[in-house]
C-alpha cells in the first residue's frame, strides 16, 4: 500500500518536475504507439473494407482467422520478430532489431487484427444499400465505398483508438525487439517492468499511472466526442 | 409517346429464385407508370434493374434507344435515380443529404445552394438545412429521400412503395410531390405500390406483376375494367375480397367474402364483386366498443410486421385483413402476435372493384 501511495505523490513529483526521464519515455511510447496506431490503419482499413463489403470464398475463414489473432500473445509475436530480424533472420540485413523501427512494425502488426475486426462489424453494421443508394445518386463504385466508410466511421474511429490502446498497453513485443534500451527504446510498459524488477516500486506505480491516464485520458475523449451531450448531462447531474 | 426505356424478356434469378420472368416492359416519356403487385412479386427487383444497379440474368435493357451493357450501365446510371423502400438517409444534415448527388456531379457550391433550397421547397421542408436528417419524423425523412433524388433532376425517377411506411397525411404530401414533379419537370416515374387506391388515382398507366411476372399493363380504367372480369389476378392484393353481393331492404349490400365473412357496405350491388377495404381504414380494438361503424369482426393477429414508423398487422377474422398501425398505438395497446382483438371498419370504407 505504501508503495502505491509513493508511487502516486511521485508520479505527481515527476509529472510537475518535468522529469526528462519520464518524459521521454512517455513521448517515446506515444510517438512508437501512435505511430503503429497509423500504420496499422493504413493496411487494416482496406482489409476491413474488403470484409465488409465484398463477398468471396473463404471470407468466413479469414474473418475467424482476424478474430482469433486479436488473442495472439504479445511475447510470441515479439519472439517471432526476433526471429525474423535478428541478425540470423531472414530479415535481418534490415538492421532494425532493438530500435524504434521494430517496436513500431511489431505493434502495428499486433494491432492489426483487432483494428481489421472491429472496422469489419462498423461496416457490416451500416445498412447494405448505402452502396446501392450512393450508386444512384451518381456515386462511382470506388466514391460508394467511401461513402460507406463515412457511415461506418464512428466505428472505424473506435477500433483506431482501440488498437492504439492495445499498442501503449503492450509488453511483449516492445520488450522482445525493442530490448528496453535507456532513452532509445524504453517505453512506459517496458520501463514500468524494468523498474520493478529493480526494486523501484515507487518509480514503477508512478510510470504506470501515467499509462493508465493517457488510455482513459484518450478514451474518455472520444467518448465524449462521440457524444457531446453527455458533458452537458454530467454538468446538470444533481449536486 | 417515345419509350424512355424498353425491357425486353428480363429474367432475373437469386440463386435459385428466379424473381422476374421474362419481363417486357415499355416506359412511355413523360408518364406516371405504377408497379403494382403484393410484396415479394418482383417490384423493387425490376426498379433496380431500371435504376442500373441490378444486371438480369438474361434479356435486354434499352435507355433512350441505346442498348445497356456491362460498359455503359455506370454511366447510364446518371440517367434514373431510385428512392428505396426503407428510407435511407446518411449520417449527416439534411442539407448534405440532399446535395449528396449533385456533389458527386461536381455542381459548383452556389448553384448547388440553389439546388438544394429549390428542392426542398419542393418537398416543404424550407429551413430544415441544418438539421440533422435522422432524427427527423418518417414523413419528413421520407420528404427528404425525394428530394434527393428530385433535385438531380434525372430522366427517369424510380420509386419503391414511397408511401408504405406513411401516415395520410405524409403520404398525401408525398403523392402532391410525385404529381407536381411529374407536371413541372416532365420527369418520368415508375412507382412500385401495392396501394390500389394510389395505382388507381396516381399513374398514368398500371403494371401488373404478380410471381415475377408482368400479367397486364394498361391504363387504371382498362386495368381494374379487365380485371372485375379476371377476380383472382387481385387475389394476392391485400384485403381484396370477392364475394357474392345480396341487396338489403336499405338499397345497401351485404358482402358474403366466405367462411362466415359477411361485411356491410354502401354499395348498391347484386351477384358476384370484388371489394377492397384500405389497411388504413380498419381499427383495431381490443375490446368490442359501441360505435356508428358497421362492420366489426373477432379476430386473431396472425402476422406482424414492421413498417417504419408504422406497423402491418395481419388480423384472422375468418378471412385475413392488413391493418396499418401506428407503433406509438402498437405499444400503448399491447397487442402481439396471437392476441385477440376486434377489427371495426365503415360500411362506406368498401370500395368495389
Amino acid at each position: 500500500m505504501n508503495e502505491i501511495l509513493d508511487g502516486i505523490a511521485k508520479a505527481f513529483q515527476l509529472i510537475i518536475s518535468g522529469d526528462p526521464t519520464v518524459y521521454g519515455i512517455v513521448f517515446r511510447s506515444l510517438f512508437f504507439s501512435g505511430v503503429a496506431a497509423i500504420l496499422a490503419v493504413l493496411w487494416a482499413t482496406p482489409i476491413a473494407m474488403l470484409l465488409g463489403l465484398k463477398d468471396f470464398r473463404g471470407k468466413s475463414i479469414v474473418k475467424g482467422l482476424f478474430t482469433t489473432l486479436i488473442g495472439l500473445p504479445t511475447v510470441a509475436l515479439g519472439l517471432l520478430l526476433w526471429l525474423i530480424l535478428s541478425k540470423a533472420g531472414p530479415l535481418g540485413f534490415l538492421g532494425l532489431l532493438y530500435t524504434p523501427g521494430a517496436i513500431i512494425l511489431g505493434e502495428a502488426l499486433l494491432v492489426t487484427p483487432l483494428m481489421v475486426s472491429i472496422a469489419t462489424n462498423a461496416i457490416e453494421a451500416v445498412d447494405p444499400e448505402v452502396m446501392n443508394l450512393a450508386k444512384t445518386l451518381g456515386a462511382s463504385e470506388s466514391q460508394a465505398s467511401v461513402t460507406v466508410l463515412k457511415e461506418a466511421l464512428s466505428g472505424i474511429i473506435f477500433s483506431d483508438v482501440a488498437g492504439f490502446n492495445r499498442a501503449i498497453s503492450e509488453l511483449g513485443v516492445a520488450l522482445m525487439v525493442g530490448g528496453n534500451l535507456a532513452g532509445f527504446t524504453d517505453v512506459l510498459t517496458t520501463a514500468t517492468s524494468s523498474y520493478t524488477a529493480r526494486g523501484d516500486f515507487s518509480t514503477a506505480v508512478a510510470l504506470s499511472i501515467i499509462l493508465l491516464v493517457i488510455v482513459f485520458g484518450i478514451n474518455s475523449i472520444i467518448i465524449i466526442a462521440r457524444n457531446p451531450r453527455m458533458l452537458f448531462t454530467l454538468s446538470r447531474m444533481p449536486q | 409517346m417515345t419509350p424512355i426505356a424498353e425491357l425486353s424478356n428480363l429474367t432475373h434469378r437469386f440463386g435459385s429464385k428466379t424473381v422476374l420472368e421474362n419481363a417486357t416492359l415499355q416506359i412511355q416519356e413523360g408518364e406516371i407508370l405504377a408497379l403494382l403487385g403484393p410484396n415479394g412479386s418482383g417490384k423493387t427487383t425490376l426498379l433496380k434493374v431500371l435504376a442500373f444497379l441490378l444486371r438480369p440474368s438474361s434479356g435486354e435493357i434499352k435507355f433512350q434507344g441505346q442498348m445497356v451493357t456491362d460498359k455503359n450501365s455506370e454511366a447510364m446510371r446518371s440517367h434514373s435515380t431510385m428512392v428505396f423502400q426503407e428510407t435511407l438517409l446518411f449520417n449527416t444534415s439534411v442539407f448534405n443529404n440532399v446535395a449528396y448527388g449533385l456533389k458527386m456531379r461536381k455542381i459548383g457550391r452556389e448553384a448547388l445552394d440553389e439546388e438544394v433550397t429549390g428542392a426542398l421547397k419542393m418537398v416543404r421542408l424550407e429551413g430544415f438545412e441544418k438539421r440533422s436528417a435522422k432524427k427527423l419524423s418518417g414523413g419528413e425523412q421520407q420528404r427528404v429521400a425525394l428530394a434527393r433524388a428530385l433535385v438531380l433532376k434525372t430522366k427517369l425517377l424510380l420509386l419503391d412503395e414511397p408511401t408504405a411506411n406513411l401516415d395520410p397525411k405524409n403520404a398525401s404530401i408525398i403523392e402532391d410531390i410525385i404529381l407536381a414533379a411529374n407536371k413541372e419537370q416532365k420527369t418520368t416515374i415508375v412507382m412500385a405500390t401495392h396501394n390500389m387506391f394510389q395505382a388507381r388515382a396516381i399513374p398514368h398507366r398500371i403494371a401488373l406483376i404478380n410471381q415475377g411476372k408482368i400479367s397486364e399493363v394498361g391504363t387504371a380504367a382498362e386495368i381494374f375494367g379487365r380485371l372485375s372480369r379476371n377476380l383472382a389476378s387481385f387475389a394476392v392484393v391485400d384485403n381484396t375480397f370477392t364475394g357474392t353481393a345480396k341487396i338489403t331492404d336499405a338499397g345497401t349490400s351485404i358482402v358474403d367474402i366466405g367462411n362466415g365473412v359477411r361485411i356491410n357496405s354502401i354499395l348498391e350491388t347484386q351477384g358476384k364483386v370484388t371489394v377492397f377495404i384500405n389497411p388504413q381504414d380498419i381499427i383495431v380494438s381490443k375490446r368490442q366498443v359501441e360505435s356508428s361503424a358497421r362492420n366489426v369482426f373477432k379476430g386473431r393477429i396472425t402476422q406482424v410486421s414492421d413498417s417504419g414508423a408504422s406497423v402491418r398487422l395481419t388480423i384472422d377474422v375468418g378471412k385475413p385483413f392488413s391493418v396499418q398501425i401506428t407503433k406509438a398505438a402498437y405499444r400503448e395497446m399491447g397487442l402481439s402476435f396471437g392476441a385477440e382483438v376486434f377489427i371495426v371498419f365503415k360500411a362506406s370504407s368498401i370500395q368495389a372493384i
